[in-house]
């Protein structure tokens, strides 16, 4: 195995990533210096008086309390809900229309809006409190001459600030001196893009030396481009006392960096608050639709069918009605069309507009009357909803991450339910299957295996005596004890020397920055003084060379000091000052790094570590022992990379004075060349890079992160497959797959490696034919499986495809592709991904159990989650922790960020983040689970209940010559679904719970009821609806019937009605009920004990024609007769179908909550149940 | 959005309170159904038996009453004042009924509870004599014409000007049965929602007479008529309550009707009955719900019966993990 570019390592993502959003923006920074911002360095007034620059306050608020309220309606305004309830409310303004009170009707609308507005106000309350607490940080701002504290939200474009170690960057600013003499300044990036190693940042020659840590003589002018987006690029102009030179990149430090290794920098403020780069990029990320709701959206526009229909026929009948009676309209007592008093309005129609129109007001009032059969309420309920789930996933002990401290986060409220109907994840490899901490675990040297027994060292063993350095690393690294005597053995032996300069190569080949925390460390030998412990910490690009440095300082040679020409290594308590003549960085064609280094004994000699491919055609060959050795250490690296772990080899060379001179002056030449510089100092490179001395090899582990074999294993059991994208090398992907268990021996590996598109398409014709994989319409079924899948019905995509037929059978798939993995690289997806092969790499993957692809860019991973996205209507999720999985993230339907070492980017960008990969299996087999089908059947019972009400009414209709009237009292009609029936309908969508998390782990298999559609899909709308039908008509006829020829009022019957449909559907809500808490006593009994309260208030207020309605009607026994007759027949069908599938056509589901109830009185009979599989 | 609440780790917050998980067994279906048939079928036995012995007497007048010279002119007849209205009919009673009996009207193809007529009516000035002048949802009769000074009519409405007109007496053997009027309405419209101060004024005085006068000196509250035609029938077919008879009707004693056909029903082929009734607990004679308690209660036992007998030749152990449909289904198995 081989090293790793740095340029190309999963964790140094600064290159390969730019934030999907800048991309639309790079053609345009064209830089015109007409066009460009003038800042007057140290002249902030000059600055700012010709250009509206924004000061450096930031808002992220959307409200003031000045604007609140205009403003809060204006976006509530935007949703088409509101929209309808507004439309509503004002039709029922208008006077021919006036269906409900003025007030009554109004109420929807504002409680909505309240509701709403009170939650916005919330969330801009804790934004303003961010805000000012950003705000009113303290920054050193030169004033007066004099760096003086002053608040971020008082700076301007123009000023000089002066930023003090580990502090904050408050805008963007270009430096103009740092305490290091040539300009450099290290910066962390974590808050922009993620990145948790320290970037270098110049100061301009031309101005460091004007700078002194007090002073700033600077003031020249720099003509920048206007503020955009894209944080990886900069261009400017300073001119500095007549000299122009131009500023890129490199000399601007943004805003949220944090500074770092560096004592001080001062500089300029070119963009300051909204128009920083990191405020630029902070617009949230597109917000996301569950699949549910769209689901509901078709169902929702059956509905407005329905209700088109109802208001037609009401109004059609309204038609007919005046025609029959036209003649009659003016004598019919309870018409009256017009009036005939003698009065000002002698003769005139009293609101009456002709036939046509008035059969149009009636459609009209008709749709104001049923207006809550488009149940607009559902999208609060479901946001409500939504926010108690998120409480508790938020809240579950089982997703918190201890190491980290984070808990489970819900970014995204529209989306709990996709969870539970995940057909794909996309899991990025580093940092997300693994934890991203590597380290040196192996290591072969002198062609002797080190290694297998690894012991922490209490200390660094070879500081023992007092008065040397002793060097603290941050994590504690074991070593090989054979290996640490072997190194303190004082003999010649080529062995003892080997592991001598392999450990010098560790500590002196490679870029990092060794960083000496000044914080005293507690004392951890015993009565020891601590003064000469200090502790260190390495940074780097790459997380590999980190952890071989930090190894060769667990070995003694510890790297503490870097300096452009030279580096000092301590050597078991000896300083070794080395000077670094040249350096040749890792490139992907060489696959190796080397450095050239003079020792104090003036022996010069080449450093090289690199991939085993790249470094054994470049070994010295010749002599015997050698080839042993060569043996063994190739012995050694299979053996690693079997295990999964990371490999390179280390050689070296002594160069002659020759080799070096000659070496020397084409170095100087190549470094110096302005064209073609990188293939120049290749070849160079070769000069030295030959006959090498084999000194060893070492391997790195990236560890798995707990639990992940497991996580994956109950994922697959539950249906869900698990593709791997990683940025890695294959080997390494490979390995990795084989430990988390995604991938076994016997499985049949198909490998596409094209570099063309013929050979690509080759391959995967191949691949296909020889696994007789079926094409395009067909989906992946496997001829050999065809045969006993006679009961499968349409193939798995049509079957998923379409909701109203939930056919999928679990086992055929499992069936056909348990032994196929498919390995793809990221070269063969350019040509794939490009080109017209989609569809065959789709058949391919889709059949194979396992994928896994490698060497993917970032746009890649999205590529590959849109074939599958476009394609099928299955879910995805994408998780991963890097920059790099941004974009992945976005894509999928679901997006989970994993917040580990790699900063924050890939959780700002997520919908719900987490602190370790294995959290994904509660996440999704039971909060899913738990999720979807709380949603689902939320939605349907949400549907059912405004139906059956406007049903009601509708039949009701057609008794009063359709003249649209409602025997419901205004404001129990207004009521219903507001206060009536609501709070039950929250709390079981937040509190039911089918079967226990338990049960669900044990049973991945049950997650296949979300595949399946089975809490919501057409066909249980359909039976709803007919369901609905029955119940309505049977809580408009029973009292009708019972009341036929009888004296009772419109306003008993009303409330008859009121009573009787508030009560079935709560009993129907309480038959579903699956899981029967005190608080849903409460909610359900309580809600019936509401209604009636307030029935009785509305009857007990003398100004409504209402008044002592339920007094009389309570009194008499016929009316409880009929409310109780008409629970029991309306439910009657519903109940008997129900007992009907549960005891003869169980679910899954059913099963599996019968054994826990049977566990539970029981305990001893759960050990009797399989686990399945 | 992100969101952050301080959290305890409490049962509830992960979601394992405890809770009865109701599981609908085959024992708890058949005994739900058992008991829905063991409580409907008595109810049901009683209501009917009630319902049963309700004596009830309807009389059909609108075309009875109309004679015969009339036939094809009814409208003519009933707007004609000069015509006398009266019409005396005998009936048979043929069961015993006892006191007391309940005198209703009954009209058919009557829409009381059409938007229009339900919303004539201002309930703040029948409560109220300071808002007399409310007479804001009442138009089209809300003022009397200009002529007659434009004033605000009491009580206002199409509700109130319809008031029903026909009035009856009943006699047995030469003498009077006395139809009790009072007490007809409900208390607690007499006592909050019709006003004891508010008097009728204007009422009934210009163009088109919509139906009875009422009694200038009495205050609405005790216009009980008044009270019980305002209360809106809630179906087009409905019945009002006349007057009470204090005494006994003797099995096959003959009583003579004498109606004033005065309301015009005519007009749009409205029926008008009159209905001697007894009552009991259930409310007047109506065996719908008797027979459909008796119904289901039956149908429930049935299906307890059925879902025993399948449940015997068909049975499921509860929880069995291999009807899993995984397990089920072999092929499935890897």
């Amino acid at each position: 195995m081989e090293h790793i570019p740095p340029s190309e390592i999963p964790h140094s993502r600064h290159r390969r990533v730019r934030p999907k959003s800048s991309v639309q923006f790079d053609d345009k920074v064209i830089f015109h210096d007409d066009n460009g911002n003038l800042i007057y360095v140290n002249d902030p007034i000059k600055t700012n008086e010709k250009y509206e620059f924004a000061g450096n306050e930031i808002r992220t608020s959307r409200y003031t309390l000045l604007n609140f309220l205009p403003k809060n309606l204006f976006i509530q305004f935007h949703r088409v809900a509101y929209l309808y309830f507004l439309a509503i409310a004002a039709l029922n303004q208008l006077p021919p229309l006036a269906v409900f009170g003025r007030t009554v009707s109004l109420f929807p609308l504002l409680f909505v809006l309240c509701v709403t507005a009170f939650k916005d106000a919330y969330e801009d309350w804790r934004r303003h409190r961010s805000d000012s607490h950003e705000n009113n940080r303290q920054s050193l701002v030169l004033q007066s001459a004099q760096f003086r504290p002053k608040r971020w939200k008082n700076i301007q474009a123009g000023d000089v600030v002066k930023i003090l170690a580990d502090e904050m960057i408050p805008a963007d600013i270009v430096l103009l001196g740092t305490s290091d003499q040539s300009g450099v300044a290290y910066i962390q990036t974590m808050n922009l893009d993620g990145e948790s190693n320290l970037k270098t940042r110049y100061a301009k020659q031309e101005t460091t030396s004007l700078v002194l840590p007090d002073a700033c003589a600077v003031s020249g002018v720099i003509t920048c481009e206007p503020p955009n987006r894209n944080i990886y690029e900069f261009t400017a102009n300073m001119e500095l006392n007549g000299h122009k030179f131009p500023l890129n990149q490199s000399n601007i430090v943004l805003r949220g960096c944090v500074l770092k290794n560096t004592e001080w920098i001062i500089g300029v403020v070119v963009y300051a608050g909204q128009q920083t780069k990191a405020m630029l990029n902070s617009a949230a990320s597109p917000s996301k639709r569950s699949k549910l709701e769209s689901y509901m959206n078709r169902e929702t526009f059956w509905l407005s069918v329905f209700l088109f229909i109802m208001c037609a026929v009401v109004a059609l009948g309204m038609g007919l009605w005046l025609v029959r009676h036209k003649d009659q309209l003016d004598t019919l007592p309870y018409y009256r069309k017009t009036y005939v008093t003698n009065g000002p309005d002698n003769g005139k129609h009293y609101r009456y507009y002709g036939i046509p129109m008035e059969t149009f007001f009636s459609f009209l009032s008709s749709i104001i009357v049923f207006q809550i059969m488009i149940p607009i309420s559902l999208y609060i309920t479901m946001e409500l909803v939504r926010l108690g789930q998120s409480y508790f996933m938020i809240g579950d002990r089982d997703m918190y991450d201890a190491n980290s401290g984070t808990r489970f986060q819900c970014r995204s409220l529209n989306i709990n339910e996709d969870l539970g109907q995940i057909r794909y994840v996309f899991s990025d490899k580093t940092g997300t299957l693994t934890e991203n901490k590597m380290q040196f675990k192996r290591a072969s040297v002198h062609g002797k295996n080190y290694g297998s027994s690894l012991l922490i060292a209490g200390n660094n063993t070879a500081a023992a005596d007092s008065g040397k350095q002793i060097w603290k690393l941050k994590s504690e690294i074991p070593v090989d004890s054979e290996l640490v005597a072997l190194l303190q053995k004082d003999s010649n032996r080529d062995e003892r020397i080997t592991a001598h300069e392999f450990f010098l190569t560790l500590a002196a080949c490679n870029t990092v920055i060794p960083i000496i925390c000044s914080s005293t460390f507690p004392s951890c030998g015993k009565g020891e003084s601590n003064k000469n412990i200090e502790c260190i910490d390495y940074q780097g690009e790459s997380p590999d060379e980190q952890a071989l440095v930090s190894a060769a300082s667990a070995y003694g040679y510890t790297l503490f000091e870097r300096t452009s020409g030279n580096i000092v290594i301590d050597v078991n308590g000896e300083k070794l000052r080395l000077d670094v003549l040249g350096l040749h960085e890792f490139d992907s064609v060489r696959k190796r790094m080397s450095v050239v280094i003079r020792f104090p004994d003036n022996v010069v000699k080449v450093l090289v570590k690199g991939a085993d491919t790249s470094m054994f055609s470049i070994l010295a060959h010749g002599e015997e022992s050698n080839n042993g050795i060569w043996q063994e250490t190739q012995s050694h690296l299979n053996e690693y990379s079997l295990q999964g772990l990371r490999t390179l080899v280390i050689a070296s060379r002594d160069l002659s004075d020759s080799e070096l001179e000659e070496w020397q002056s084409m170095y100087e030449d190549a470094s110096t060349s302005l064209t073609d510089r990188s293939a120049k100092l290749r070849q160079i490179a070769a000069l030295i890079e030959c006959k090498l001395k084999l000194l060893g090899a070492t391997a790195i582990e990236d560890r798995l992160q707990e639990g992940v074999p497991e996580a994956i294993e109950s994922l697959r059991q539950a249906g869900i497959k698990v593709w791997v994208l990683t940025g890695d090398k294959q080997e390494t992907a490979i390995s990795i797959g084989l430990s988390c268990k995604l991938l076994s021996v016997d499985m049949q590996q198909i490998v596409i490696n094209g570099t063309s598109e013929v050979e690509c398409s080759n391959l995967l014709a191949d691949a296909k034919a020889k696994y007789g994989v079926r094409s395009s319409s067909r989906g992946h079924q496997n001829p050999k499986c065809e045969t006993d899948s006679k009961h499968g019905g349409p193939d798995i995509h049509n079957g998923t495809k379409s909701l109203s037929m939930p056919k999928w059978n679990p086992g055929k798939e499992e069936g056909t592709t348990a032994q196929l993995a498919l390995i793809i690289d990221g070269t063969s997806l350019v040509y794939i991904l490009e080109k017209e092969l989609q569809s065959e790499l789709f058949d391919l993957a889709t059949s194979c159990r396992v994928v896994l692809c490698c060497r993917v860019a970032p746009l890649q991973k999205a590529g590959i989650v849109d074939l599958i996205k476009s394609r099928t209507d299955d879910l995805t999720l994408a998780i991963g922790d890097g920059a790099n999985d941004v974009s992945m993230i976005q894509m999928a339907d679901v997006g989970v960020g994993i917040c580990g070492q790699e900063g924050r980017q890939a959780v700002m960008a997520s919908d719900f983040a987490m602190g370790q990969f294995q959290f994904l299996k509660k996440l999704l087999l039971v909060h899913g689970h738990w999720n979807y089908q709380r949603i689902g059947y939320l939605v349907l019972y949400n549907f059912y209940r405004n139906a059956v009400f406007v049903l009601m009414l509708f039949w009701y209709i057609s008794c009063t010559a359709f003249s649209t009237t409602s025997a419901l009292t205004d404001w129990s009609s207004v009521l219903y679904s507001v206060i009536y029936t609501s709070i039950p309908t929250v709390i079981v969508g937040v509190l039911d719970k089918d079967l226990s998390h338990r049960t669900l782990l044990q049973y991945p298999k049950l997650y296949g009821a979300g595949h399946r559609h089975e809490a919501y899909n057409m066909q249980l709308f359909w039976i709803t609806m007919l369901d609905t039908l029955w119940q309505s008509l049977v809580l408009f006829y029973i009292p009708v019937f019972t009341y036929k020829d009888s004296t009772l009022d419109i306003w008993s019957m009303g409330s008859l009605w009121t009573i009787s449909v508030v009560i079935l559907v709560n009993v129907h809500l309480a038959m579903d009920i699956n899981q029967w808490a005190l608080v849903n006593h409460v909610a359900v009994w309580g809600s019936i004990v509401i209604t009636y309260g307030c029935v009785v208030i509305l009857d007990s207020i003398p100004v409504f024609p209402n008044y002592g309605t339920i007094y009389h009607l309570a009194r008499s026994p016929t009316y409880w007769m009929t409310i109780l007759f008409i629970i029991i027949l309306a439910l009657l069908p519903r109940f008997f179908c129900k007992a009907v599938c549960q005891i003869f056509y169980p679910s899954d589901i059913q099963i599996a909550r019968e054994a826990e109830t049977k566990s539970k009185q029981h305990d001893d009979l759960r050990s009797k149940l399989p686990i399945s599989n | 959005m992100p969101w952050r609440v301080e959290f305890e780790y409490s049962r509830f917050s992960q979601q394992e309170l405890d809770a009865w998980q109701p599981i609908l067994t085959p024992s708890w279906a058949i005994s739900i159904f058992t008991v829905i048939g063991l409580i409907f079928i008595p109810v049901g036995l009683a209501s009917l038996f009630a319902s049963e012995s309700v004596v009830e007497v309807p009389f059909r007048y609108d075309d009875e009453c109309l004679p015969p010279d009339y036939k094809d002119d009814a409208l003519e007849y009933i707007q004609n004042d000069n015509i006398n209205k009266t019409c005396t009919r005998n009936l048979t009673i043929k069961n015993k009924m006892k006191a007391p009996i309940y005198v209703y009207y009954q009209l058919g193809n009557f829409y009381q509870n059409h938007r229009r007529y339900v919303k004539s009516r201002d309930d703040k000035q029948l409560r109220n004599k300071a808002s007399e002048n409310d007479v804001g949802s009442c138009s089209p009769e809300d003022y009397t014409s200009t002529e007659l000074g434009h004033k605000p009519i009491v009580p206002c409405g199409i509700i109130a000007w319809s008031l029903f007109n026909d009035t009856y007496r009943i006699s047995s053997n030469n003498k009077d049965l006395v139809i009790n009027k009072k007490n007809i309405a409900w208390k607690s419209d007499q006592l909050a929602k019709f006003g004891s101060d508010v008097y009728p004024k204007n009422f009934q005085i210009g163009g088109l007479i919509g139906g009875a006068r009422l009694n200038e000196s009495i205050p609405l509250s005790e216009q009980e008529d008044l009270i019980v035609w305002m209360r809106t029938a809630a179906l087009p077919t409905f019945r009002k309550l006349y007057g009470k008879i204090e005494t006994d009707i003797e099995v096959n004693e003959e009583v003579m009707l004498v109606i004033e056909n005065n309301y015009n029903t005519y007009e749009f082929g409205g029926r008008k009955s009159l209905v001697l009734s007894t009552t009991t607990w259930v409310g007047g004679r109506n065996h719908f719900l008797g027979m459909a308690y008796i119904l289901i209660g039956g149908v429930s036992l049935l299906l307890a019966v059925g879902f025993l007998l399948l449940y015997v030749m068909q049975p499921r152990p509860l929880g069995d993990p291999s009807y899993l449909s995984w397990n089920r289904n072999p092929g499935s198995l890897r």
